[in-house]
């Protein structure tokens, strides 16, 4: 990224200026006006992907808001992270959704929470406030965490109206008829054909970037837990890693080893429940009972090892907050072993039935080419041939001492999104036990640091869905002043979107599930 | 076929038979925090390190009030990590389940040194929070056995984490339907809402509706720190707090989520009470601690 940052800066002379860096992630000013010649220079000259895209309120030391892209390009570990001045009396910026449809709900998301406008967006509606709210900014740092607001009135949301003959419109949710997040879903279907579907999200808001502001880091990490209750441990790290890197603070090796092991089983054992639930939603229950078996024996051994069965209350900065004994990795490695046969036996079972492949296969299909204009990650995209990996592309914690397969299909359908989680289920538990056998001794945790106030730094963990961002400005008093998050699911909404065209509203539950996105994680 | 009967004779019966024989829990499981009153020394540490301020410390003079909410509590182990003389330790109880807000509040007294420690304990409540329940349940079980019970789960902002704990309770080792109890897809077929939270202020109406829409008589039970308290999210400008600043609430269930063994006895203490008239819960007032 360096090389390019240099070209850049050649291209727009005088207006790109270095600022403090890492050596893996590169830090430059921009003018806001160049954003979309430069967002284009990357894009098309360098293949620079766009990996969020956010804003931070300075209003109070330098009169302006500021605007942060995220860049970073296969086989460059390095991101590259261009910041924008906005000035506080005229909060407003070039929007990049007309040509690059990843960031529509992140432009807006800055647009409702900070009042800072996306000019030229295509539909500038309000996303992560409803529109029954009232007119306020909840991440400006004038607006107080505790703010009670009045009770809701004014236009409900107005969905794409369903017209033509036989053309129906179908509600669903925010309560929904399984045991899932709250969202709701408006399909237009003629007959059983879905004709569209529109989303909207962010039910489940809970003032939670907001929230981090207010803690000590240390709480920090429990909150983040709480971002997405299936991902707490990649999420948590993933903060941990921010604050890590902006404090200058070390990770003991044997805690890295540590991380990645937990990091892969969570991984192994929300696989696992989704390839049940897959098969559940096509009939095939036995397969789903089988799968809920091994996920507990998951759950016990993710207890074992942490005290909780979801990986809670282990995470920590500066490492991991218990270790762990012989006699507890001994009980790892023989879990893992039998998970891993018995895992095998529950693929054999699914690929014994023929009804079943015919249910997924070519069902929710998503395009390769309309992957990549969406920007979609993780286990979706990689079911639609974008070849990506946090844990490869840009290493943390133990894993650039390990090797694996990353399990890419171009055919887009759910069998594909089943696959990807079946191959990496078996990648995991080798990779479990690599880092078992390379984890050295040594301390756990690294001794408590005070935090330097003023520092900024991103942190990229490839978790189960996909890759988490966490992006940090650190606060006098052990504080953080601003924490940006990016969940898998926000980019991968939209693919649910047009995976389920012209599929029959009968299979959308299992077209759903073959994404399994989250909505907290989205919506924080 | 062949392959399905095989599998399933090679699995075996995997079912627990919980609540029936002790809950399977492994080793390194951390349950409710215990503390022991008498011999706690200095309380700040512990308050101060809790992320969801379930513990609050309160000096006037030369007193001190502490007030443990397990409302609140994450589970996180943080208290007895920051208090070393061993008065506050890491449990393994679960079975915490309360059909009143303030039976989960348990609190002391002290008078103070110069320094701040706890010199004399002036005043505790009950430290036992579950055992006491858990014998009363006990007795019921055989009555509700024959029974059937609907339950609708509303999601009411949670982080998804409790929603986990619950969908295993459908999986072979927990299977809830061997009580005769099932979740439904409709708030218009269930007996019982099964809400986690905290209640954000986009889904408060949604779950008024959701009650609205259940008929009576119903039962409302609130899970997880969130569900009760808020938890780590507390009260701010996107959240309610707990599912009774909105609803009615029978049963509360603490954990953070509660693994679903929790969640089975908090269920089975709510049928329980099926019948009765003189519902303890919708007592907000309970909160306001």
């Amino acid at each position: 990224m360096r090389e390019v940052l240099e070209q850049l800066t050649q291209e727009f002379a005088g207006r790109i200026a270095a600022a403090p860096s890492y050596p893996d992630q590169l830090y430059a000013g921009i003018a806001i006006a160049d954003i979309p010649a430069i967002a284009a220079a990357l894009r098309s000259s360098h293949s620079a992907r766009l990996a969020a895209v956010f804003a931070e309120d300075r209003v109070q030391p330098e009169a302006a808001f500021y605007n942060y892209y995220v860049f970073e390009r296969r086989g460059d570990p390095c991101y590259l992270i261009l910041r924008a001045r906005i000035p506080a009396e005229d909060p407003r910026f070039p929007s990049l959704a007309p040509d690059l449809p990843a960031v529509n709900w992140q432009e807006r998301e800055i647009q409702d929470w900070f009042g800072i406008l996306a000019e030229g967006h295509p539909n500038p509606r309000r996303v992560a406030l409803h529109d029954n709210w009232p007119d306020v900014h909840p991440l400006r740092k004038d607006f107080p965490l505790d703010t009670v607001l009045a009770a809701f009135e004014g236009d409900q949301h107005v969905y794409r109206p369903t017209l033509g003959e036989g053309v129906f419109q179908i509600p669903v949710g925010p309560v929904h008829a399984g045991i899932i997040e709250p969202g709701h879903f408006n399909f237009a279907v003629a007959g059983e054909p879905i004709l569209y579907l529109q989303l909207r999200m962010f039910y489940t808001h809970k003032g939670t970037e907001k929230l981090f502001e207010q803690l000590p880091a240390p709480k920090g990490v429990y909150l983040a837990e709480s971002v997405s209750g299936d991902s707490a441990f990649s999420h948590a790290t993933a903060f941990c890693q921010a604050v890590e890197k902006a404090s200058g603070m070390e990770v003991p090796s044997r805690a890295e080893f540590m991380r990645t092991v937990l990091l892969e089983l969570e991984r192994i054992d929300n696989h696992i429940a989704d390839v049940g639930a897959i098969a559940m939603d096509v009939g095939f229950v036995i397969a789903n009972a089988h799968a809920g078996r091994l996920r507990e024996m998951a759950l016990a051994i993710n207890e074992e090892l942490t005290g909780s069965r979801l990986l809670r209350g282990m995470a920590c900065l500066g490492g991991v907050r218990r270790d762990w004994s012989a006699e507890q990795i001994a009980a790892l490695r023989d879990a893992i072993a039998t998970l891993e046969r018995e895992f095998r036996n529950l693929v054999a079972l699914l690929k014994s039935s023929d009804s079943t492949r015919d249910r997924l296969e070519r069902t929710g299909f998503l395009h390769p080419e309309k992957a990549a204009a969406l920007g979609i990650v993780g286990v979706g995209g990689r079911a639609s041939g974008i070849d990506l990996d946090v844990r490869r592309d840009h290493p943390y914690a133990a894993y650039r001492h390990l090797s694996w397969r990353v399990p890419v299909y171009r055919e887009g359908d759910v069998l594909r999104r089943m696959q990807v989680r079946i191959d990496e289920v078996f990648e995991s538990v080798a990779m479990v036990r690599a880092a078992l056998d390379g984890m050295p001794g040594g301390p756990h945790r690294a001794p408590d640091l005070a935090i330097e106030p003023g520092r900024c730094a991103l942190s990229g963990v490839e978790g189960w869905r996909g890759e988490i961002l966490y992006w940090v400005r650190t606060g006098p008093g052990n504080r953080i002043e601003r924490c940006k998050i990016k969940d898998p699911s926000m980019n991968n909404w939209p693919a649910l979107v047009e995976a389920v065209q012209s599929n029959i509203i009968a299979d959308f539950p299992v077209i759903n599930k073959s994404f399994n996105l989250s909505y907290s994680g989205t919506d924080r | 076929m062949f392959k399905i009967l095989q599998n399933t004779l090679r699995a075996g019966i995997v079912t627990q038979p919980y609540p029936e024989t002790a809950a399977r829990l492994a080793l390194g499981f951390r349950g409710l925090p215990e503390f022991d009153f008498a011999n706690w020394r200095d309380a700040r540490p512990a308050a101060e390190v809790c992320p969801s301020g379930a513990i609050a410390v309160t000096d006037t003079g030369w007193s001190r009030s502490v007030i443990v909410d397990y409302g609140r509590c994450i589970l996180c182990g943080e208290c007895a990590a920051a208090t070393p003389e061993g008065a506050v330790r890491i449990g393994r109880n679960f079975e915490a389940a309360a059909t009143r807000r303030k039976a989960l509040v348990i609190s002391a007294e002290y008078t103070l040194d110069a320094e701040g420690r706890q010199t004399r304990l002036v005043r505790a409540s009950s430290q036992e929070i579950g055992p006491e329940i858990g014998r009363q349940l006990s007795r019921k079980i055989h009555r509700i056995l024959g029974r059937s019970l609907a339950i609708r789960e509303v999601d009411a902002g949670s982080c998804n984490g409790c929603e986990l704990e619950i969908v295993a309770l459908n999986n072979p080792v927990h299977d809830i339907e061997r009580f005769g109890i099932h979740f439904v897809a409709s708030p218009r077929h269930a007996d019982m809402l099964l809400v986690t939270g905290p209640v954000t202020r986009n889904m408060e109406l949604a779950l008024r509706k959701t009650y609205d829409a259940t008929p009576d008589p119903k039962l409302v039970v609130a899970v997880g720190a969130c569900g009760i308290s808020g938890g780590i999210f507390g009260t701010n400008y996107a959240t309610r707090g707990g599912v009774d600043q909105v609803i009615p609430v029978d049963v509360y269930i603490p954990g953070c989520p509660p693994r679903p063994e929790a969640l089975l006895f908090g269920i089975l203490m709510a049928v329980g009470r099926l019948g009765h008239q003189d519902s303890p819960g919708a007592a907000p007032s309970a909160l306001d601690l």
